[in-house]
């Protein structure tokens, strides 16, 4: 065919684009996985961040009963967005324990008059360290323990409403 | 309120131009009954997009923080300017500017542009809605500024000081507006495929667009090159990265476009090819943006990479591109051919660079796609400067050469012995420069191959201006001629820096001193310094060249705490013939520090040559509109037709 030039471009951008599909599928390996999944929690204690609830310690989650360890502050926006689902989870029976990063009691206590409060205790974590130790790079962070103390799942980022069934999930795994 | 009415008139812009669509479509299919409404629809739903932008403006002006995007980006503290700025530095904002400014040329057009035949007009806004449909769901479904959060932040998030760089700030607007212009182009070569309409008429009223666009690039390379020069502490200007490549992309279509389109305008040749080029400038903007936003290809710029969006712009991509390159499939065949020229003739030598330039896209293209390729088969490679440097050289010299006789050459036909003087000395300037080169001690082939044809060039540049009346020289005609000599002036910035450059790192104790090139630099001090959110060393520096009057110069070395990172604040000392580029490194031993510092002789040549070649556009853009205005106004029908064979901008 005389025009089958014509066509030559079109051809190239099939292949590209066949190519570029196939690597956007491709997991990507640059993607961090926390390594501190099937681990124990780091210890520590941490003084309470908040005046009327407990600080937060390693000897708090060996229980036996699972719970929700999150990553906060009432600094961060997307913990805003998070609230509303917090507050569902802690509806659903999960217990929640918050750990506030690099934050003030007043601040503390503002945000959950505005926000609700869906903790049982909140630690302060002044200098980021356990939030560094516990593998976590920014707020807000989820991560499931299971009774014994062992991280069983991190979910990063704001929890959003399709997460919330995904965390009870495996909240309940945690727990047999 | 004010988040609901930008909400609500982005809808109604999405859905006005889902109508412009099909009545574009049905007018080009012959059932004319909804063909009126085309140009209303178009210019309703510019208005509509920009009143969908102004209110998000809006938003962040009075920094509303119950929308999530102004929470997380502003702070009521923030500088006015910075609020204004903050509208569009971030995703969200920066594709909802993408979409306004898209839907604003699309309505500018459907008010003014009367030159080419209705039908042909209503196929371009067609394919303007077509791209902008894709544009707004993008926003509406999956990155919606207009977001309310459950209840209001008590304050923003946005105080970085960091990102309040007024570079910064207007760098992507720059970008974006190129980007539009070229979507322009993209609607023309999809409507004049669609009715077989490709007349030099149609080559007019694109080309103000893809001179825009070709402007705002030039302007955000240059800039985009400068910014990495200083702030990232490497010395380097150009480091052939996926980001950078995907700007530079666009920028040789457009300029492969740029000139192709002045043949059609002026000889009505190259019909099938401009067209083509119209679709590839447009595309390389796409895949730039999709390879930069995807993060499928690792780049040394951090960009907010989210896969999801990367998919969804593949998908947006594989619909225009591939719809549009299926319709010059179907279609080019049947474009009748245009004028016949001899090769030795001002469009031969025109034709020759395009395909040269387009040559030099395939290369960046290819080596930008390289790594892409052979992780399918999970080998890992960079391609660097050892491919691209070399292997562009290769193409773009003949080009440059050809560029410096091209327009002393006539249309249609002419023979290059009436040229063969100015070729002559052309030459002997050329080969006396590499000669010098040779002597002063550079031996960089590539380096010295650059000077030598940059200052042939630059002579070139201005010989169309010999024995005429400059008053009289057609704007158009000083546009080509400042840009031709800003390309020689950046050339000649770019191999000087390599082949004149000279490093020194030293270990110097306070109050010794170093020689790097024709500078002594001594070491005052050393002292901390803090800033919110970093602490630093600043090295005091007196840097004198040639032993004349000192300068004080202070680099910093700065660790932030939030994220951490070390990061290098380099110090520039700038003359008219070079700079000196200065880094302070960590202590050595014995407190000694560690100084890096570089002589580039020259190197300020390149962003300068980039400023010349925009102005040069500029000047062209207004020589055109100037002369598309007086034609509307019914004068001087011949004084364009002489214009355009004159000058080719």
């Amino acid at each position: 065919m005389k025009r089958l030039w014509l066509w030559i471009p079109l051809g190239l951008f099939a292949l590209f684009c066949g190519l570029a599909a196939y690597q956007l599928t491709q997991p990507k390996d640059e993607f961090v996985r926390s390594t501190m999944i099937g681990e124990s929690l780091p210890q520590f204690d941490l003084r309470p961040a908040y005046a009327s609830l407990p600080g937060a310690a390693t000897a708090d989650f060996t229980d036996g009963k699972p719970k929700l360890l999150n990553i906060w502050a009432s600094w961060c926006i997307p913990c805003i967005s998070e609230a509303p689902h917090l507050e569902r989870l802690k509806a659903s029976g999960a217990e929640i324990v918050g750990v506030a990063i690099r934050d003030r009691p007043e601040d503390v206590a503002r945000f959950l008059a505005n926000y609700g409060n869906p903790y049982s205790r909140i630690g302060a974590d002044d200098l980021s360290e356990v939030q560094l130790a516990i593998g976590s790079s920014g707020v807000p962070e989820t991560f499931v323990i299971d009774g014994t103390g062992k991280i069983t799942y991190q979910h990063i980022g704001d929890v959003r409403a399709g997460d919330v069934p995904l965390l009870l999930e495996k909240l309940q795994e945690a727990g047999q | 309120m004010i988040a609901e009415v930008g909400l609500a008139a982005l809808w109604l812009a999405a859905a006005l131009s889902v109508l412009q669509l099909m009545s574009g479509v049905f007018a080009v299919r012959g059932h004319d009954e909804l063909g009126a409404l085309v140009r209303p629809t178009a210019i309703a739903q510019g208005a509509l997009a920009a009143v969908s932008f102004g209110m998000l403006v809006w938003l962040f002006l009075i920094t509303d923080l119950s929308v999530k995007l102004v929470a997380t980006n502003s702070h009521s503290a923030k500088p006015w300017i910075f609020k204004l700025a903050g509208s569009w530095g971030n995703h969200e904002g920066s594709m909802l500017l993408w979409v306004t400014v898209m839907a604003l040329a699309g309505g500018l057009i459907a008010l003014i542009e009367r030159r080419i035949p209705e039908v042909t007009m209503r196929a371009t806004l067609a394919a303007q809605a077509f791209v902008a449909i894709g544009f707004y769901a993008f926003i509406l479904f999956s990155s919606n500024p207009f977001e309310r959060l459950p209840m209001p932040a008590v304050e923003g998030q946005g105080l970085n000081p960091l990102l309040q760089d007024i570079g910064l700030a207007f760098h992507p607007p720059t970008l974006y507006f190129g980007y539009v212009g070229l979507s322009v182009a993209f609607s023309f070569a999809v409507g004049a495929l669609l009715t077989r309409q490709v007349t030099p008429d149609f080559a007019r009223a694109m080309r103000p667009w893809i001179l825009g666009a070709w402007i705002f690039l030039t302007l955000g390379i240059t800039a985009g090159s400068y910014w990495a020069y200083y702030e990232l502490g490497w010395g380097g200007w150009w480091f052939w990265d996926p980001v950078e490549n995907a700007s530079l992309m666009p920028w040789l279509a457009a300029t492969a476009l740029l000139h192709s389109v002045s043949v059609l305008a002026a000889r009505d040749a190259l019909r099938t090819w401009t067209i083509m080029l119209g679709v590839v400038a447009f595309s390389m903007s796409m895949l730039g943006t999709f390879l930069v936003r995807s993060g499928i290809l690792t780049s040394v710029h951090a960009f907010a990479v989210d896969p999801e969006r990367g998919t969804f712009i593949l998908f947006l991509l594989a619909i225009y591109i591939g719809g549009a390159l299926a319709v010059f499939g179907l279609r080019a065949g049947s474009i009748s051919e245009g004028a016949r020229f001899s090769f030795s003739s001002r469009e031969g030598a025109l034709v020759f660079n395009n395909v040269m330039l387009s040559a030099i896209l395939g290369i960046v293209l290819l080596g930008t796609l390289y790594p892409l390729l052979t992780e399918a088969f999970d080998v890992r490679v960079s391609v660097g400067p050892p491919y691209f440097n070399p292997v562009g050289a290769i193409f773009t010299i003949p080009m440059l050469l050809v560029m410096a006789v091209g327009p002393l050459l006539r249309w249609r036909q002419d023979s290059l012995a009436r040229i063969k003087l100015p070729m002559v000395i052309i030459a002997v300037i050329m080969l006396a420069t590499l000669a010098l080169v040779v002597i002063l001690g550079a031996y960089s082939l590539l380096a010295d191959l650059g000077l030598a044809v940059a200052v042939g060039l630059a002579i070139a540049s201005v010989l169309p201006l010999r024995g005429r009346n400059l008053l009289r020289v057609p704007l158009a005609t000083w546009g080509m001629v400042i840009a031709h000599f800003g390309i020689a002036v950046a050339l000649f910035g770019m191999a000087s820096e390599s082949a004149f450059s000279e490093e020194k790192l030293a270990a110097v104790n306070v109050g010794d001193s170093t020689q790097v090139g024709p500078w002594t630099v001594k070491l005052e001090s050393v002292t901390p310094v803090a800033g919110p959110n970093w602490t630093a060393i600043e090295g005091r520096l007196q840097a004198s060249y040639d032993g004349g009057e000192p300068t004080e110069m202070s680099p910093q070395a700065r660790n932030f705490w939030a994220p951490v990172q070390e990061t290098t604040e380099s110090e520039l000392a700038t003359r008219w013939n070079g700079q000196l580029y200065a880094v302070v490194g960590n202590e050595a031993s014995q407190g000694r520090w560690q100084l890096r510092l570089w002589w580039k002789p020259f190197v300020t040549f390149i962003w300068h040559g980039g400023m010349l070649v925009a102005l040069g556009g500029l000047l062209a853009l207004i020589g055109r509109v100037k002369t598309d205005l007086k034609r509307r106004r019914g004068e001087d029908f011949v004084d364009e037709e002489s214009a355009d064979a004159e000058a080719v901008a």
